[in-house]
């Protein structure tokens, strides 16, 4: 498959999740547009990773572990959505139990 | 051009992220929007299983559609957002934010359709880097400084969601 249409599929995706924050003024939907741009990304560095394994297996590499490192980023990209969604979703509840509403507009009065 | 069983299912699956993405950032009630979101993630673990990666497309489900989502649900639930609660921008703002978004899109592509690396081909369905025999080796290897640092992080995590989340 060429790598062109995983970019523009990536792409897709990832503008698809700009368009729902700047769109949407719920706390928790923003947060979910959030994840959404990370696996955009994820699924980008998975398809970088197999070209950089297709390409050294065509240098001559036949051992075949070029690429390895995309994966594991992607691995830890995981782990710090993960820990991210805890402490937001924490956030966004004391907030809610504090102005009963998720509606981002009612955050301008923290700059007081 | 031959039309293969891979490209058949490629293009399904990017058709399906795609729509249930769409649909999760329009859906007027959060819960579909979650239930969306659970759809999108996957195909994009269809994605992963066709490029090989299978110890990533289980862990996107276990991670991503097993336990974060089910993290939101949850939170929706126990505020009880619906429909009649949710607060909805006027119509200019969201013409303008899906302007922006379309045009960082344009843009995107425009500038990388003919990047260097147009002729390269991400290898479908075989080479074994993506099995957990090679990334574990890796994992506990070269990059075993940075999953113990995790760790550490995972336990500020929990108990910052602790201190956060308690009635004071």
């Amino acid at each position: 498959m060429p790598i062109l249409n995983y970019i523009i599929l990536s792409i897709a995706l990832f503008s698809i999740g700009i368009v729902g924050v700047l769109t949407r003024r719920n706390a928790i939907i923003i947060f979910m547009c959030i994840e959404l741009m990370l696996n955009a990304v994820n699924l980008l560095l998975v398809a970088f990773s197999k070209m950089h394994m297709n390409a050294a297996f065509k240098a001559g590499d036949l051992a075949g572990t070029a690429g390895t490192d995309g994966q594991i980023f992607v691995f830890f990209i995981m782990v710090v959505a993960a820990a991210e969604v805890s402490v937001g979703l924490a956030i966004i509840v004391m907030m809610y139990r504090n102005i009963h509403s998720v509606d981002v507009n009612f955050l301008n009065r923290l700059k007081q | 051009m031959n039309i293969t069983i891979i490209d058949i299912l490629w293009w399904f699956l990017s058709v399906v992220a795609i729509f249930s993405a769409l649909m999760m950032v329009t859906s007027k009630n959060p819960v579909y929007s979650v239930l969306w979101l659970i759809a999108t993630f996957f195909a994009i673990s269809g994605h992963y299983i066709l490029l090989n990666a299978q110890f990533l497309a289980i862990v996107n489900i276990i991670v991503y559609a097993g336990a974060i989502m089910v993290l939101f649900l949850f939170v929706i639930m126990l505020m009880n957002l619906n429909k009649e609660t949710e607060p909805q921008k006027n119509r200019w703002l969201k013409i303008a934010g899906a302007l922006a978004g379309g045009c960082l899109m344009l843009i995107l592509v425009a500038a990388l359709k003919d990047a260097a690396a147009k002729e390269q081909v991400a290898s479908v369905n075989q080479g074994n880097i993506g099995l957990i025999k090679n990334l574990g080796k890796e994992l506990f290897t070269t990059y075993v400084v940075p999953f113990e640092i995790s760790s550490v992080l995972f336990l500020s995590a929990m108990v910052g969601a602790v201190v956060i989340g308690k009635k004071e």
